[in-house]
């Protein structure tokens, strides 16, 4: 199972960030080769308009099973992710990306 | 705003989102601690060497930022919007796209120890959320910081960009009107930019005592629609008087408009308590 | 002749001088007053008259036909993020597009042609003498610039020179603003005498001088603060053309929605004095 976490750093000890379109990382977890990966966002963050719908095509480029999140995506972010089969969890936006995992699994935050 | 910012003393940040008309710093005394250029958008830049005068930029041009004279072309800075068309089509690369710094945005302390954020638009700069979004970005960030329940923001007039983004995110929103035709008007307009983004409202109306029959349509509209009535002030000239001082109303006299905002302070604050963070 | 009554701060009397100014003037003259604050449209509410016309207006964007190579070049030409490729979809943002034109035209497959849609509502109103058109921005359109630029082209359109064209503008510095007043033979910056109203008046100017305007005050609520306005534009060589004085009774009429020039004569006194200031009196001077 591959999970995305949009992140205000880079390691499991790292906050959630609850925005998804100007989140500052996009963390990615593949279970199977436990390993996380860490993605700068800074390059969407920095402009002006838009920020949503790049920031989740990078996401679906990344190829996630799930997304674990804080808000939710906006009007215009969520118009791109329907064109995707991620998950999309929420409501992890005071936990760090570990606590974030394991409320996931044990039902504790939905979609 | 500046009332409630007073009222609040060091327990809140306060954010400066009406960053195209920013007055709110001269009732709170920021002390301008750190500062950060803002850049938006593009403009672009002729190189009169290279170019040869096809006019290929005038053709695709929608803005009328291309301008020619006796053969020459120049490009018209105040109505370029930025958009790199004329880049993409001139012959020579004559024309370069560069970031324009559009304005700035400020950390501080307010004369009663809250953290303050706030921006300056340069002027005719476009009116971007982008910058109120980084202002709101910031307090939160210090609010989260330093352990601040509420931050307070105070918004631009309007319905387009820079107020959708001051209000995303939000947990209430204050309007404040006046019993005026204008202000039915303008309130309803804006009423209906928030409904989509489902937050509770509540409106504090100014000058109240100006017209009986607005007032009464005004209470009704309100009702309808579900925002609560914060509080009504009377007309009163203090508000003046204490600007001229460069003081919040609060700070100036303890007069009949002060008591007003003070328990409108009290009723918001206990809103923010029973509800969580007001964001 | 255009003139764009416009100011630094919102709520210092743009519409009230404006609404009044140009119902005035419209008994002698064929004026026009124009609404140009298109995300709060005011003026409509002071002005009594049979609406006479009506339209939309709209912006060109693209959109996508469905089928092409997804090459994905139309995401690297649009400077704004309006376009994007996702998968096998191209995906098109219309709130965020400049209608630059540019993806539509650099298509190498013609994949994204040009369709209207709707920013906002243009009506025109015959009000006795006078004619007034508005335009109102469709709520969650988030630009008023083209919008008003599109109400300007329609005034081109419909009223020549014999006109006196009044442009009551948004308030504020920044692009709405600018292209509101840009094309005004003459800008009156209304502004209040307090810190606010100056702080403001003083990037109002700002404005004006970087768009090379001929402009002048007025001075609203007149004898509510202090002098530093009247300082200030001394100092400046800034002409005052008129202060209105503080009356409760202005605020009273205008919160009904009444003209106040009818009914306070002391108003009237200050609007012939403007009228004078910018020689409207006479002939409509030929620009």
């Amino acid at each position: 199972m591959k999970y995305a976490f949009t992140a205000k750093g880079e390691s499991w000890d790292s906050e959630i960030d609850p925005r998804l379109g100007r989140t500052e990382f996009i963390l990615i977890y593949d279970d199977k080769k436990n390993e996380l990966s860490a993605y700068s966002n800074s390059e969407i963050t920095q402009q002006a308009h838009g920020a949503g719908p790049l920031t989740v095509q990078k996401i679906i480029d990344l190829n996630p099973d799930i997304l674990i999140t804080g808000n939710g995506p906006g009007k215009n972010a969520a118009e791109v992710m329907s064109t995707s089969e991620i998950k999309i969890i929420t409501g992890a936006g005071d936990m760090k990306i570990k606590e974030a995992l394991e409320a996931y699994k044990s039902d504790k935050i939905t979609g | 705003m500046g009332s409630f910012s007073y009222l609040g003393k060091s327990d809140l940040v306060i954010a400066d989102c009406d960053v195209d008309a920013a007055d709110l710093h001269m009732l709170l005394g920021p002390d301008y601690q750190r500062s950060e250029d803002y850049y938006s958008g593009e403009l672009a830049i002729l190189d009169q060497d290279k170019c040869i005068n096809c006019g290929a930029c005038l053709s695709v041009c929608q803005f009328d930022g291309i301008q020619s004279e006796n053969g020459t072309f120049r490009i018209e800075a105040m109505n370029c919007e930025g958009c790199g068309y004329c880049q993409r089509v001139c012959p020579t690369n004559a024309i370069q796209m560069e970031t324009q710094k559009v304005g700035e945005w400020y950390t501080s302390s307010s004369k009663v120890g809250s953290t303050m954020v706030h921006a300056k638009l340069g002027v005719g700069a476009e009116n971007s959320g982008r910058l109120v979004a980084q202002v709101k970005n910031e307090a939160r960030r210090h609010a989260k910081k330093e352990g601040k329940e509420i931050i307070l923001i105070d918004g631009s007039p309007g319905i387009g960009c820079a107020v959708n983004s001051a209000l995303s995110g939000a947990d209430y929103v204050v309007f404040v009107t006046e019993p005026s035709v204008s202000g039915i008007h303008d309130l309803k307009r804006v009423t209906e930019l928030v409904k989509g983004f489902s937050i509770r409202s509540g409106c504090i109306i100014n000058k109240c005592d100006l017209n009986s029959q607005m007032l009464d349509e005004l209470i009704t509209f309100m009702a309808d629609a579900g925002i609560e009535h914060i509080a009504s002030i009377p007309y009163d000239e203090t508000f003046t008087a204490a600007m001229l001082e460069g003081k919040t109303l609060v700070e100036y006299d303890k007069g009949p408009a002060s008591q007003v905002l003070i328990k409108s302070w009290e009723k918001i604050k206990q809103f923010a308590e029973t509800e969580g963070c007001l964001k | 002749m255009k003139i764009a009554i416009a100011s630094g701060k919102g709520g210092t009397g743009k519409t009230t001088l404006a609404t009044s100014l140009s119902s005035h003037l419209s008994e002698t003259q064929d004026v026009v007053l124009v609404d140009l604050d298109v995300e709060e449209p005011n003026s409509r509410l002071f002005i009594r008259g049979d609406q006479t016309h009506s339209q939309s207006i709209c912006k060109q964007v693209p959109e996508w036909t469905g089928d092409c190579s997804l090459c994905g070049q139309c995401q690297e030409i649009c400077n704004f993020n309006a376009v994007i490729k996702v998968g096998t979809q191209i995906m098109l943002f219309p709130e965020l597009c400049h209608s630059c034109r540019a993806c539509s035209e650099l298509c190498p497959e013609s994949a994204l042609p040009l369709k209207p849609r709707k920013i906002g509502m243009l009506n025109q109103i015959q009000a006795g003498n006078l004619i007034f058109v508005e335009s109102r921005l469709e709520i969650g359109e988030q630009q008023a610039v083209p919008l008003i630029s599109q109400t300007k082209d329609y005034i081109d359109n419909h009223f020549d020179e014999s006109y006196i064209i009044i442009y009551d503008s948004p308030p504020g510095t920044s692009c709405p603003v600018i292209e509101a007043s840009k094309d005004a033979d003459f800008v009156i910056l209304v502004t209040e005498p307090t810190p606010f109203g100056l702080y403001d008046l003083k990037l109002a100017v700002e404005v004006m001088r970087k768009m090379k305007k001929d402009f002048g005050v007025v001075v609203n609520r007149d004898g509510l603060g202090n002098n530093d306005v009247l300082d200030y534009c001394d100092m400046e060589t800034i002409p005052v053309l008129a202060r209105i004085s503080n009356d409760r009774r202005i605020a009273e009429l205008y919160a009904a929605g009444e003209l106040i020039f009818s009914t306070i004569p002391e108003f009237k006194e200050q609007l012939l004095l403007l009228e004078r200031s910018l020689e409207l009196s006479t002939v409509v001077d030929p620009v």
